[in-house]
C-alpha cells in the first residue's frame, strides 16, 4: 500500500519537474553551470598559490615585486642562478637520500611487526597491539632531548644519521597502515598453506607480500613525502652545517635570512614541490588509499 | 620482530622514561642532570610569561584551525559528492595543496599575504577596501593569516568526508526526499548526523596537530620579526627553550606539560562522544 502511494508521489514529482523544464536542453545547461560554477570557484582558489607560484618564479626581478600575474618577458634564468647560487644541489640531494633511505627502511622495518599483530595468533597479541598503537599518542616533544642527548654525544650531531637510522628500526604510524591493510585479507590462503606445511616466513613472503604491494607502495610514498617534508627534525639534527641541510631547513634559512626575492624565491620553492608532485599525479590513488587507510575505524 | 622490539624501546620507550626524570633536573647537554625536584614546574606555571602566551596562542589555533578545517573539508567534500561524473579531476584540485611541503606553501602565503604589494591585498584594495590586514605583519592578524594558509592544506580531510559522503546510505536520503524534507535539512539532519565519527576524528587528529603546530609560525616570523609573539605556539616554547638555550630539563617538563594537555583534552572529547557521535555499526567504536 505505502509503495503504491510512494510510486504515485515519486510520479507526481516527476511530472511536476517536466512542466517546469519544457526548455529542456536549457534548463541542462543551466544546471550543469550552476553545479559546475561551485566546483571551478573553489578550486580556482586553490589552484591560485600553484599559479601565483609558477608564474612569480619565471618574472624578473622587478617583476617579481610588483606581483603581476603574468610574467612579461618569460625569465628562465631564475632556475639556474638558484641551482648555481646555493649548495641546492647538495640540499635536494640530501634530501633525496634522507627520503628514500627511510622509505626503504620504514618498510622493511614495519611490515613484519605488522604481520605478526596482524595475521598470527600469540598470546599477548591484543596488549602488544594496543601499547604499539597507543604510543602513536606519544608527542615528539617528549621523546626528543633524550635521543638528542644521545645522538650527539656519539657525534651524529651534526649528521644525517638521526634523520634515518630510527626507520630501520621502526615507524610506528607504518605498522599501523600496514596492519589496517593486512587485517582486511582473508585468512584462507595462508590457513590452506599452512597445512600444506609452507613455513610462515614463505607465507609471508609468497601469499601475503603479492596481495599487499599497494600498501607497500602507499607506506613507501607516505614515508617519502613526510620525510621530504619535514622541517622540524632536520633543523635540529644539521642547522649547524649548511652543507647537511636538507631542501626544507635551506629554503626556511634562506627566506629567513637572505630574504632573496619572490622570484628566485618561488624558483627554489618550485624546484622543492617537483618532487611531490611527480610522485602524487603518478600514483594519486595510492596516497589516497593510505589517507583512507589511517581512517579505518581501529 | 626483534630490530623492532628494541626500536621501540630504544626510540619511544626508554627515552620516554629519561624525558621524564629529565623534567625534574637541570640539564644542558654539557653536564649531566642535576635533580631539583618540582622546581622546573613551579617555574613554568608561575613565572613564564611565555608560556601562557604560547598556551593561550595555541588554544586559540586548535579551536580555529579545527573548525575551519571542519567547514571546508565537509563543503568541498560535499560539493564534490554531488558532482560524481567528472570527480577525479576536481578531486585532484582540491587534494593537490596538502601536497604541498609546509615550508614552501608558508612561503608562497608570505609572498600571497605580503601587505604591500602581494595580490591578495591588491585586490582587496582594488575592490575598495581601505585599510587591508597587514598579515604577518600585525599581531591581530598574523594567526589569521596562519589560518588561511592552513586551510589550503585540507585535502587530506576532504578525501575522508569525501569516502565519508560516498559510503552514505541510499535509502535514508531517497525517504526524506520522496517525504519534500529540502535539500540542506536533508544534508543537517541526515548526512551530518550519519558523518559525526568522522567528525570526531578530523577533531582529535586536529588536537594532536594543533598542539605539535610549529613550523609555519616559526618559518613566517623568522622574517617578519614577530616581535608580540603572536605567532609563538607551545611548541615553538619547547624548541626554543630546548635547542636554542638548551635548557633541556626544563623543555623536557614542557614536553610533558604538551602531552598531558594533549590527553585531558583528547579523554574528555571522548567521554562527550557518547552524546553527539553516532555510529552506523554499533561496536565499532573509533
Amino acid at each position: 500500500m505505502t509503495k503504491i502511494v510512494k510510486e504515485q508521489k515519486v510520479k507526481e514529482r516527476l511530472g511536476k519537474s517536466r512542466d517546469k523544464t519544457d526548455p529542456c536542453i536549457s534548463r541542462k545547461v543551466l544546471l550543469f553551470i550552476t553545479r559546475h560554477s561551485s566546483l571551478i570557484f573553489f578550486s580556482a582558489l586553490f589552484l591560485f598559490p600553484i599559479y601565483f607560484m609558477i608564474v612569480t618564479s619565471l618574472m624578473n626581478r622587478t617583476q617579481s615585486l610588483l606581483y603581476d600575474l603574468w610574467p612579461r618577458p618569460f625569465v628562465w634564468g631564475n632556475y639556474s642562478e638558484i641551482l648555481k647560487s646555493l649548495p641546492f644541489m647538495r640540499w635536494i640531494l640530501n634530501s633525496l637520500l634522507v627520503a628514500i633511505l627511510c622509505s626503504i627502511g620504514g618498510v622493511l622495518s614495519s611490515l613484519p611487526p605488522a604481520y605478526a599483530l596482524s595475521r598470527l595468533e600469540w598470546r599477548g597479541r591484543k596488549i602488544v597491539t594496543f601499547i604499539v598503537l597507543s604510543s602513536m599518542m606519544i608527542p615528539l616533544q617528549v621523546t626528543i632531548f633524550p635521543s638528542y642527548w644521545v645522538y650527539s654525544h656519539i657525534g651524529w650531531v651534526p649528521s644525517l644519521f638521526p634523520l634515518i637510522v630510527p626507520f630501520f628500526f621502526t615507524d610506528i604510524f607504518s605498522i599501523f597502515i600496514f596492519r589496517q591493510f593486512l587485517i582486511g585479507i582473508p585468512d584462507q590462503f595462508s590457513e590452506s598453506a599452512r597445512v600444506d606445511g609452507v613455513s610462515e616466513i614463505s607465507i609471508m613472503l609468497k601469499i601475503v607480500l603479492p596481495i599487499i604491494k599497494p600498501a607497500i607502495f602507499a607506506v613507501t610514498m607516505l614515508i617519502f613525502i613526510s620525510s621530504w617534508n619535514d622541517f622540524f627534525m632536520p633543523s635540529l639534527f644539521t642547522s649547524e652545517n649548511p652543507n647537511l641541510w636538507t631542501l626544507p631547513v635551506g629554503l626556511a634559512q634562506i627566506y629567513g635570512t637572505h630574504n632573496y626575492n619572490a622570484n628566485l624565491m618561488m624558483a627554489a620553492s618550485c624546484l622543492f614541490i617537483l618532487p611531490v608532485l611527480i610522485l602524487f599525479f603518478v600514483a594519486q590513488k595510492y596516497f589516497i588509499d593510505g589517507i583512507k587507510f589511517s581512517v579505518v575505524q581501529r | 620482530m626483534l630490530p623492532w622490539i628494541l626500536g621501540f624501546l630504544l626510540l619511544d620507550a626508554i627515552p620516554m622514561i629519561v624525558s621524564f626524570y629529565d623534567s625534574f633536573t637541570k640539564f644542558n647537554i654539557l653536564n649531566p642532570p642535576k635533580w631539583v625536584g618540582f622546581k622546573n614546574y613551579i617555574e613554568i606555571f608561575t613565572s613564564d610569561p611565555l608560556f601562557w602566551l604560547a598556551l593561550r596562542n595555541t588554544l586559540w589555533w586548535i579551536l580555529f584551525s579545527i573548525l575551519a578545517r571542519l567547514l571546508l573539508a565537509i563543503t568541498t567534500a560535499a560539493i564534490l559528492a554531488k558532482n560524481r561524473g567528472n570527480m577525479k579531476i576536481f578531486r585532484t584540485f582540491f587534494f593537490l595543496p596538502a601536497m604541498i611541503p609546509t615550508v614552501a606553501a608558508t612561503i608562497i602565503f608570505a609572498f600571497i599575504l605580503n601587505p604591500v604589494y602581494g595580490p591578495i591585498n591588491s585586490f582587496l584594495h582594488f575592490i575598495g577596501v581601505k585599510n587591508p590586514p597587514l598579515w604577518f605583519y600585525d599581531p591581530h592578524w598574523s594567526k589569521w593569516g596562519l589560518l588561511i594558509l592552513s586551510t589550503w592544506g585540507i585535502g587530506d580531510s576532504m578525501i575522508i568526508f569525501l569516502a565519508g559522503f560516498l559510503d552514505l546510505p541510499d535509502q535514508l536520503e531517497q525517504v526524506a526526499e520522496l517525504d519534500g524534507v529540502s535539500a540542506w535539512k536533508r544534508f543537517i539532519h541526515i548526512k551530518i548526523p550519519l558523518l559525526t565519527p568522522v567528525i570526531f576524528f578530523t577533531i582529535i587528529t586536529g588536537v594532536f596537530q594543533g598542539f605539535q603546530y610549529f613550523t609555519q609560525g616559526f618559518v613566517i616570523s623568522s622574517e617578519s620579526t614577530d616581535s608580540s609573539n603572536s605567532m609563538y605556539f607551545l611548541n615553538t616554547h619547547i624548541y626554543i627553550m630546548g635547542f636554542k638555550y638548551f635548557y633541556m630539563g626544563y623543555a623536557s617538563a614542557l614536553g610533558w606539560i604538551l602531552m598531558c594537555l594533549t590527553l585531558v583534552i583528547t579523554i574528555l572529547l571522548f567521554k562527550t562522544q557518547n552524546k553527539w557521535v553516532y555510529y552506523h555499526n554499533q561496536g565499532k567504536k573509533l
